[in-house]
């Protein structure tokens, strides 16, 4: 257990197979108290999330601020233990081995923070802080860990890595650090990588370079990733499928390409066409913006969550019943009403939206 | 809205030769260095570099609030044709700052005072500089600054804690119109905030610049945002401004070999173009190289750039680039070092 093994590149290519990672009904709610004590109600951050996650694939998880996107990212590193549902990585539940068994997953595990600089101990060389991982995990000879660390060094492009080794995150720039944090996510060869932001703080050229780094470790290790950003427009360069979500959950899940073509939930194509792309055109125009704000996670609005802001409403559907998943594309699926055959005329009404 | 001064304002915002030095253990950083620019007046201009290429010290150079360490300040900076290097700073503080011009500063939701309602926030740069309004006065123009920017005037008497940061960010717009400045100076105003929020935030400057002729420097990293707001961009390279030209044409065609490696650095939504980053990096303001300095992460570099280019004029656009000097001939310079490098 305490050594470490090699992704083995048999099955890298069969995703017909066991999911690496699979999320069931998952729902992290928080506890709200009254005085300290006597239950209030919950903050329901993840509601009732489903999803398989295969070997080698990478996934965008895309929504705003608040919509619940990190609370699925920390029950799915194990930081939080879900209200109810399951997490099951290659089968088995990630907190049914206790520590231990936590203990191993999150070996199995690599984390990429949003915030390069805060994420690493300004009082830790680079050394230390890629040490530290292997110490962990038991490797005791002081020159494996040593060679081992400059050839994650190499990957990661911090070379030559005697450069660095000695070095405090506050003496690298900010692309320099977010390799850094890369390096330490990939120390023990994960099988599974969470990414949250991990260019939101970076600026415009240094974001391509971090990103095509990223996708080349995902496609030389094959690993399984989950990319988290509220930025649509670098998900096409990283990820083969997109959860949107919104309020707590998954409204739309579809391959990349087709849900940026195709948006078929309102929300969507709200986000897509608030995205611009450089055009001085931009300039003369108004973005249409949906009304309001996201919902209070503690009292939902019943139906749809999505429904107070959405101008495709259906009365007396959308604000009472929660919608179900459609498939109205293969292989594409989304949690709206419009998608009922009952509602054609209103479907109608969104696809006129569509500017492209 | 304000009334004109005596020289004539083309222009609302014009600096010549404008320097700002910063002192620090390790030396002199040239943040600004020698920067001419101009803004036309009821104009956007957005100014584009990467982190620590001085486009926030250059705002900070025209507003003068400057820090401690300053080594070098000079140069000249005319607010509608008047001088105000001249001023001393109580008068600039008194006249100019946020009477004239304010500021939207970075992370402006943070840059609210957390133990203040925000309507008397709001309503303290005009009680300072405009003695003619009564509190009950100001507070009203507070309400009407309010309904423009899109906060519902139940949040007048709250305090800043109790809003989102999308509604903290129009507080802040808030506070920065209230004056009916000439000039508006937004520094990253939306790069903290959700897109939706983001092009919320857009929709309204975009609408006050139409309705009042406010003019506005807008300072950020992200050029697709960027484009929401401008009408003319000004690219800024290690302290330098390198190219400056109307926004139809730049993001069409930008000249300088910088601009242009930065444009297709810039994710788009759809499409199939693969990205591109610039190799290197900027280099230390500290030291900074004679000649261009971008010339050693530049694929056009060739002899002439060696020494330090100066603004050529192209087709009405501004560009600090060899590559566009015309000899007696009218041939632009550096031909085989594009001809090696077909862009």
């Amino acid at each position: 257990m305490a050594t470490m093994t090699q992704t083995s590149p048999a099955g890298a290519s069969t995703q017909t197979d066991a999911p690496l990672l699979s999320v069931r009904n998952l729902k992290v709610w928080y506890e709200l108290r009254k005085w300290g004590f006597g239950l209030a109600g919950y903050v329901k951050a993840v509601d009732n999330v489903t999803f398989d996650l295969h070997q080698g694939e990478a996934i965008a998880i895309v929504g705003e601020s608040g919509c619940g996107k990190s609370s699925l990212m920390k029950a799915i590193l194990g930081l939080v233990r879900p209200h109810d549902g399951q997490i099951l990585f290659q089968g088995q539940d990630i907190f049914a081995g206790g520590r231990q068994g936590l203990r191993w997953y999150r070996s199995q595990v690599g984390y990429v923070q949003q915030d390069p600089f805060g994420a690493l101990p300004p009082f830790m060389s680079v050394r230390r802080i890629l040490e530290e991982p292997l110490i962990l995990v038991g490797v005791k000879d002081r020159e494996e860990r040593l060679a081992r660390i400059r050839e994650v060094m190499e990957e990661v492009k911090l070379s030559p890595p005697e450069d660095f080794l000695n070095k405090f995150p506050h003496m690298l720039s900010g692309g320099q650090q977010q390799r850094v944090v890369i390096a330490r996510a990939m120390i023990r060869n994960p099988k599974l990588m969470v990414a949250d932001e991990p260019v939101s703080m970076l600026d415009a050229s240094v974001r391509v370079e971090i990103l095509k780094l990223l996708r080349q470790i995902q496609e030389e290790h094959n690993l399984a990733v989950i990319y988290i950003t509220h930025d649509l427009s670098t998900v096409r360069y990283f990820s083969e499928r997109i959860f949107v979500m919104y309020a707590g959950k998954v409204i739309e899940k579809a391959p990349t390409d087709e849900l940026l073509w195709h948006p078929q939930h309102p929300y969507t194509l709200a986000l897509l066409n608030a995205i611009s792309d450089p055009d001085a055109a931009n300039a003369r125009k108004l973005r249409e913006v949906p009304p309001g704000e996201p919902p209070s996670l503690v009292t939902p609005p019943p139906g749809c969550r999505f429904h107070p802001r959405c101008k495709y409403a259906i009365q007396g559907e959308c604000d009472v019943n929660e919608p179900p998943e459609f498939e109205p594309r293969p292989q594409h699926f989304a949690a709206c009403w419009l998608y009922d055959e009952r509602y054609g005329q209103q479907r109608a009404a969104l696809e006129a939206d569509k500017p492209w | 809205m304000n009334g004109q001064t005596s020289s004539s304002p083309q222009f609302v915002l014009k600096t010549e030769d404008l320097v700002l030095y910063f002192r620090t253990t390790k030396g002199v950083v040239q943040a600004v260095d020698h920067v001419d620019f101009e803004l036309p007046e009821g104009r956007a201009v957005v100014v584009i570099g990467e982190s620590g290429c001085g486009k926030s010290s250059f705002a900070k150079a025209v507003l003068r609030l400057l820090p401690r360490n300053v080594a070098v300040y000079s140069g000249r900076v005319y607010l509608d044709g008047e001088d105000i290097m001249a001023l001393d700073d109580e008068e600039f503080r008194l006249r100019i700052r946020w009477a004239k011009m304010s500021l939207v500063p970075q992370a402006a939701m943070n840059a609210l005072n957390p133990v203040l309602r925000v309507s008397d926030q709001v309503a303290e740069p005009l009680l300072i500089h405009d003695s003619t309004f009564s509190k009950a006065e100001a507070l009203d123009r507070v309400r009407e600054m309010f309904r423009y920017v899109g906060v519902p005037e139940s949040f007048l008497h709250r305090y800043p804690f109790e809003l989102s940061g999308g509604m903290r960010q129009r507080v802040a717009i808030a506070m920065a119109l209230i004056t009916q400045p000439r000039l508006i100076i937004l520094d990253e105003p939306t790069s903290a905030l959700d897109v939706l929020t983001q092009a919320n935030i857009m929709n309204v400057l975009k609408k006050i610049k139409w309705e009042t002729g406010t003019s506005y420097m807008l300072i950020t990293h992200d050029v697709a945002t960027s484009s929401e707001l401008a009408d003319e961009v000004a690219v800024m390279y290690a302290g330098q401004m390198v190219e400056n030209a109307d926004a139809d044409v730049f993001f069409k065609e930008p000249l300088h070999p910088y601009a242009r490696m930065l444009m297709a650095a810039v994710p788009k939504l759809r499409g199939d173009e693969d990205l591109e980053f610039i190799p290197g990096q900027p280099p230390s303001l500290l030291n900074p190289p004679t000649g261009c300095r971008f010339a050693a992460r530049c694929p056009f570099r060739f002899e002439k750039c060696d020494e330090d280019p100066p603004m050529f004029l192209v087709d009405g656009r501004k560009v600090k680039c060899w590559l566009f000097e015309k000899d007696a001939q009218g041939v632009y310079g550096g031909a085989a070092a594009r001809a090696e490098n077909p862009a």
